[in-house]
């Protein structure tokens, strides 16, 4: 396997879907996705749980048909030309598809051997990965033995080793603790910048898909409810704000009343400050606070995440759009 | 397409991967090897006796039995190993690895191909095993070199046909449980034949099924081969049938394995 010529990557589209469908049923899942993801790029489609963020990957890898739609991934159809997709892509999936009899190198090995790399590359690919991966001390233990931020590395990891120009990533950090996520963030990151790879991922944390992505889009009921910038996204969505909490109901009733409060909760002695919590507007509040003399016994500050992007859109939290099965 | 030309290299590949879990985990090859040495040891010690007099023979008793039952547990092998094979297929099908081989460019019946001949020689050693015991035990087959030959054959064909059934039947069963219990009454098919007594002994519906069911030409021809008894058609029939078995399992378990997953 030679160089890749990554710049011509960029001129076209790495995955495209028009109109994807699928039901289950009378149970629809997808009803009309539209996406164009720029190669190169990274793309996040955020939505909770059952919204269908799975069914689009599995579309996408050609692990399931689509009912109806035109599906292009890196350059091919997705249902005629099924074999050229799969070695154009990688998958991660949301469980983890490591081999748990097999030790972390043997998992890259058989890797190596199923992408039919020469016999001196796939040594020293598994080694590089393993390197990569922070994974060299426990490469001769089975993956069974290892723990979940080990086994999602191990299993990224086995998706690169056939050097896929566009990667699935479907919610790769789910279930792992803060660290393992930073971590996992590093390495996405990595990917984009050092081999100019498309990454599709999924997840059900704004947070991430901030970081993350060039592109979000919300995936609701089956249908792509906003797609655009984080920025873009967030701008609709509005900042986070800012709760202070009272010890007394005249302090609290008085700060209700010389803020700009959005909200108020006359039993939890709270009000809500519009606000993204950045050092500068928290300074001018905390002057503004200081000024007339209020006792402030709580500040907490809120950052939009994916309750807000719902409710922003869809007038709804997410508690209330699981889908009842 | 690299996957026609590669099918070949990915079955070899996924047979190594077979034979790593093997060696990592060898409760499946003990177990199918130990429950045809314990029918083995009950038959001959507990039953042995009585039943080889009843089929009579120059000695008869305990030793004249030892020679007869002996091809039957063999094959009672094949039919534990591929209860075995079940099972590793839904393990296997369960994990997120299986997903992960399907959307990679190799060939897609490589996984099966790869359980299938890796259960055959899995199942080659444990019959070996359970040979080795039998020798231990008193038996005595008269077979020469080229009848060796033929009895490995014949028990090559008849695993291949009857892992490819079971890899089909642990994919419908999609449950690890549940393709366990598909292969029981594989076990029970040798007993419900010649393996263990004559079928003449049998009343007339039980010896109509034991006269008919593949087993019985597997176990007579196996029999002819190690001891010499008379062969007539089931040679043939034996073959036959394997190759219908085999043929069957594999288009079964690839139209199978080439089903949408489950949601």
């Amino acid at each position: 396997m030679g160089a890749k010529p990554m710049t011509t990557d960029h001129a076209r589209p790495a995955v495209t879907a028009t109109a994807m469908r699928k039901a289950y049923g009378e149970h629809v899942v997808l009803d009309g996705i539209d996406l164009d993801i720029p190669a190169g790029s990274v793309f996040a489609l955020l939505g909770p749980n059952g919204a269908g963020k799975t069914t689009v990957v599995q579309i996408l890898s050609t692990l399931i048909r689509a009912d109806g739609g035109v599906l292009r991934v890196a350059g091919h159809d997705v249902v005629r030309e099924s074999d050229a997709v799969r070695a154009a892509i990688g998958v991660t999936g949301q469980f983890s598809a490591v081999d748990g009899f097999l030790t972390g190198e043997e998992n890259l090995l058989l890797m190596a051997d199923l992408h039919h790399l020469p016999r001196r590359e796939r040594k020293r690919c598994a080694a590089d990965l393993l390197e990569r991966f922070d994974l060299v001390d426990a490469a001769h233990k089975p993956a069974a033995t290892y723990s979940g931020g080990m086994r999602r590395r191990l299993d990224l990891a086995m998706t690169l080793v056939g050097r896929p120009r566009v990667i699935f990533l479907d919610e790769p950090t789910t279930g792992l603790d803060p660290r393992s996520r930073r971590t996992m963030w590093e390495v996405i990151r990595g990917l984009v910048a050092d081999e100019g790879v498309t990454i599709f991922l999924t997840t059900q944390y704004l947070e991430e898909a901030d970081r993350l992505a060039d592109r979000i889009a919300v995936l609701h009921r089956g249908k792509l409810v906003a797609q655009g910038t984080p920025e873009q996204l967030k701008r609709q969505v509005g900042g986070g704000h800012i709760t202070l909490r009272f010890t007394d109901p005249r302090g609290h009733d008085r700060a209700a009343r010389t803020l700009d409060v959005m909200a108020r909760d006359d039993d939890a002695l709270t009000v809500q400050i519009p606000g993204q919590g950045d050092v500068r507007s928290l300074r001018a509040l905390l002057d503004r606070l200081d000024h007339a003399s209020l006792d402030v016994d709580e500040l907490r500050v809120h950052t939009p995440d994916l309750d807000d992007v719902f409710f922003a859109l869809t007038g709804n939290p997410v508690a209330e759009q699981e889908p009842t099965r | 397409m690299s996957t026609a030309t590669h099918a070949f290299t990915d079955s070899m590949t996924m047979l190594r991967r077979q034979w790593r879990h093997m060696l990592r985990y060898p409760t499946l090859v003990l177990t199918a090897a130990g429950v045809p040495v314990i029918f083995l040891l009950l038959f001959v010690y507990v039953l042995g006796g009585i039943l080889g007099s009843g089929i009579g023979g120059p000695s008869g008793g305990r030793d004249t039995y030892v020679d007869y039952v002996v091809p039957g547990i063999i094959l009672m092998t094949a039919a534990t190993a591929a209860q075995g094979t079940a099972i590793s297929v839904a393990i296997d099908l369960n994990e997120g690895i299986v997903a992960r081989f399907r959307t990679m460019a190799i060939a897609r019946v490589s996984v099966l191909t790869g359980h299938v001949l890796g259960s055959l020689t899995q199942t080659l050693l444990s019959m070996t095993a359970v040979t080795g015991v039998a020798l231990l035990v008193g038996f005595e087959p008269t077979a020469d070199f080229v009848e060796w030959l033929g009895v490995i054959g014949l028990l090559v064909l008849v695993i291949f046909a009857l892992t490819w059934l079971s890899v089909a039947l642990a994919i419908l069963a999609r449950s690890i449980a549940a393709a366990s219990n598909m292969l029981t009454p594989l076990m029970v098919l040798p007993m419900m034949g010649s393996g263990f007594v004559p079928t003449d002994s049998m009343p007339a519906g039980l010896r109509w099924f034991a006269d008919y069911q593949p087993f019985t030409p597997f176990i007579e021809t196996l029999r002819g081969l190690l001891m010499g008894t008379p062969i007539g058609t089931n040679g043939t029939l034996a073959i036959g049938w394997c190759a219908v078995i085999a043929g069957g399992g594999y288009l079964w378990s690839r139209k199978l394995y080439n089903r949408e997953p489950a949601k």
